[in-house]
């Protein structure tokens, strides 16, 4: 259906070649006729079982405000108040569960609803019917883009916040003790996920001023170059903020992986289980302790 | 040049003040290197926490200075370096040659103490 | 912006920060921008004496991003693949900002010949969504 895929960003709904007569034209016919025509929008809609978990006078009034945005953007040639609405829309229907194919379709029902319209008033002239076809539907395909692509970036800007939240749930970074943080991590990782944790840890860090960190990846199943290049970079960065980090619970699979991808393992430490880990790191940090205390008997210079 | 150097005990703690132009960047590693020579300092703090870039360019002057002052038998330690500049330095490939880091000031003291 | 001295290559930078924020790019991925911005005007100002950096948000595919073109006149690059190859060495000249900025960036493009200046063209994309999926279905 769509014949050309525009990028959102430049602005207008009308190409260059547009009869401005023709439009004024067109958007006077949607003017006269927008009772009808949303009546048969609406009907088509719940016809097709689209929005099924709005209540018809719901439908109604979105189609109404929708249709006026269009009609504007027909005429007006700029799509930003349709696009604000269409995100004000979603961002009301997204929690209700409506899907991306429900408002595309919605969207392309409209299209038709009114290119029908257009068939009928023009069929007697066919050449003005194609003329006026010609400056309806780049315009037609630009609206129901923004209002598409409206959806499916405030859908995709919830579910990166949804996951945000559960990769903040999953992987706690527990202060054992003073200066010593542990991140266990389970299940699969992703580069995503990675970032994240890389961002945790780091944070983590800071606030609680760690000087060793444990990082367990005992649940972790399995590991690719990518996210291996991210553990990598974990360590590296802790490293530079001044806190050391042991790696335990490396399965011998994943070692091997590690190995066979080349990944340069030289700045980790690994020691075989947590527990392992959690004495190395109190050896450790106790070690700095005593050194301190020794120096510190001694007169000051 | 926004970088103050202060003697403390038998140390000394640089304290960046703003981002530094690579002029600077040059300035400040002429002014450590004499001063760690005209105090016999046994160590060095600079503290990058004004530093929103750690480029190719900061690290080879850091790593030159620590190089230098491990010579003299002094230890130089990085302190301040943000979670993003660590992040963006591990991504490049940077490596700071010979440079102790550690959180912030409090810690880099702790550990030229240690 | 016009890019002729070290302190260009800050201001540059930090318009490269604000840049990146603005679109969308998180604080870590405005620093990775910020010191590819670095490195690249840094190449300028040693190989070339001046040239430019523009910065300017771009859409392809339905993906948001930005790009970063920096621009000079200078001798150019005669082997610009090899230069991209290189492994690190602290003590590498032209080749560690190249390098540094392919790793810090989503994609680098360089077009140099000896005589004929460089263009280095790089960008940085904000996470991969469904909209350009969805567009190319």
């Amino acid at each position: 259906m769509m014949q050309e895929v525009v990028p959102v960003v430049d602005g207008g709904v009308q190409g260059a070649d547009v009869d401005p007569a023709l439009l004024r034209e067109l958007v006077a016919h949607l003017r006269q006729d927008r009772t009808p025509l949303r009546e048969e929008w609406t009907r088509r809609i719940t016809e097709a079982q689209l929005l099924s978990v709005m209540t018809p006078d719901e439908i109604f009034s979105e189609v109404t405000a929708v249709y006026d945005n269009y009609v504007d953007a027909l005429e007006t040639g700029s799509v930003e108040a349709l696009e604000a609405y269409a995100r004000n829309l979603s961002e009301r229907i997204i929690p209700r569960g409506v899907e991306t194919h429900e408002v595309l379709g919605v969207v392309l029902l409209l299209r038709d609803v009114l290119a029908r319209s257009l068939f009928e008033k023009y069929q007697d002239d066919f050449g003005l019917m194609n003329r006026v076809l010609d400056a309806y539907e780049p315009a037609a395909n630009r609206i129901a883009v923004t209002v598409g692509v409206s959806f499916v970036q405030e859908r995709e800007r919830v579910i990166r916040q949804q996951q945000l939240a559960i990769r903040e749930l999953s992987t706690p970074v527990l202060k054992v003790r003073d200066q010593l943080l542990i991140l266990p991590i389970i299940g699969a990782l992703d580069t995503g996920r990675a970032r994240q944790l890389t961002e945790q840890l780091l944070t983590g860090i800071r606030e609680s001023r760690a000087k060793v960190v444990v990082i367990d990846i005992t649940g972790v199943p399995a590991i690719d170059m990518a996210v291996a290049n991210h553990l990598v970079q974990a360590v590296r960065a802790s490293g530079l903020m001044g806190a050391r980090v042991i790696i335990t619970g490396l399965s011998a699979d994943i070692a091997q992986t590690l190995v066979n991808l080349r990944v340069d393992l030289s700045m980790m430490q690994s020691v075989g289980d947590l527990q392992g880990g959690i004495e190395e790191a109190e050896r450790q940090l106790s070690y700095a302790v005593t050194r301190t205390g020794d120096v510190s008997r001694e007169p000051e210079a | 040049m926004p970088v103050s150097i202060l003697k403390q005990r038998e140390y000394l703690i640089a304290s960046i003040q703003s981002a530094l132009t690579d002029t600077e960047v040059l300035e400040l590693r002429d002014a450590l290197l004499a001063e760690v020579a005209k105090h016999r300092a046994r160590g060095v703090i600079v503290d990058v926490a004004a530093l929103d870039v750690i480029d190719s360019f900061v690290s080879r002057s850091l790593s030159t200075v620590a190089r230098t002052n491990r010579l003299r038998g002094a230890k130089t330690v990085v302190v301040g370096i943000r979670p993003d500049v660590a992040v963006a330095m591990s991504q490049f490939g940077l490596r700071l040659d010979a440079v102790h880091t550690a959180l912030d000031l409090e810690a880099g003291l702790e550990l030229l103490d240690s | 912006m016009h890019i002729a001295s070290d302190a260009d290559t800050v201001v540059a930078r930090q318009k490269g920060r604000e840049a990146a924020l603005l679109i969308g790019l998180s604080r870590t991925e405005a620093t990775f921008v910020a010191t590819a911005i670095s490195e690249i005007a840094r190449n300028i100002t040693i190989h070339a004496g001046h040239g430019e950096v523009v910065i300017r948000e771009v859409t392809e595919d339905g993906r948001r991003g930005m790009v970063v073109v920096a621009r000079d006149e200078g001798p150019g690059i005669r082997d610009v693949a090899a230069v991209l190859r290189q492994e690190y060495s602290s003590d590498a000249g032209l080749g560690i900002g190249l390098w540094g900025a392919r790793r810090l960036m989503d994609e680098i493009e360089v077009s140099s010949a000896p005589g004929m200046g460089t263009t280095v063209t790089m960008k940085k994309w904000r996470g991969i969504d469904e909209v350009g999926l969805l567009l190319h279905e």
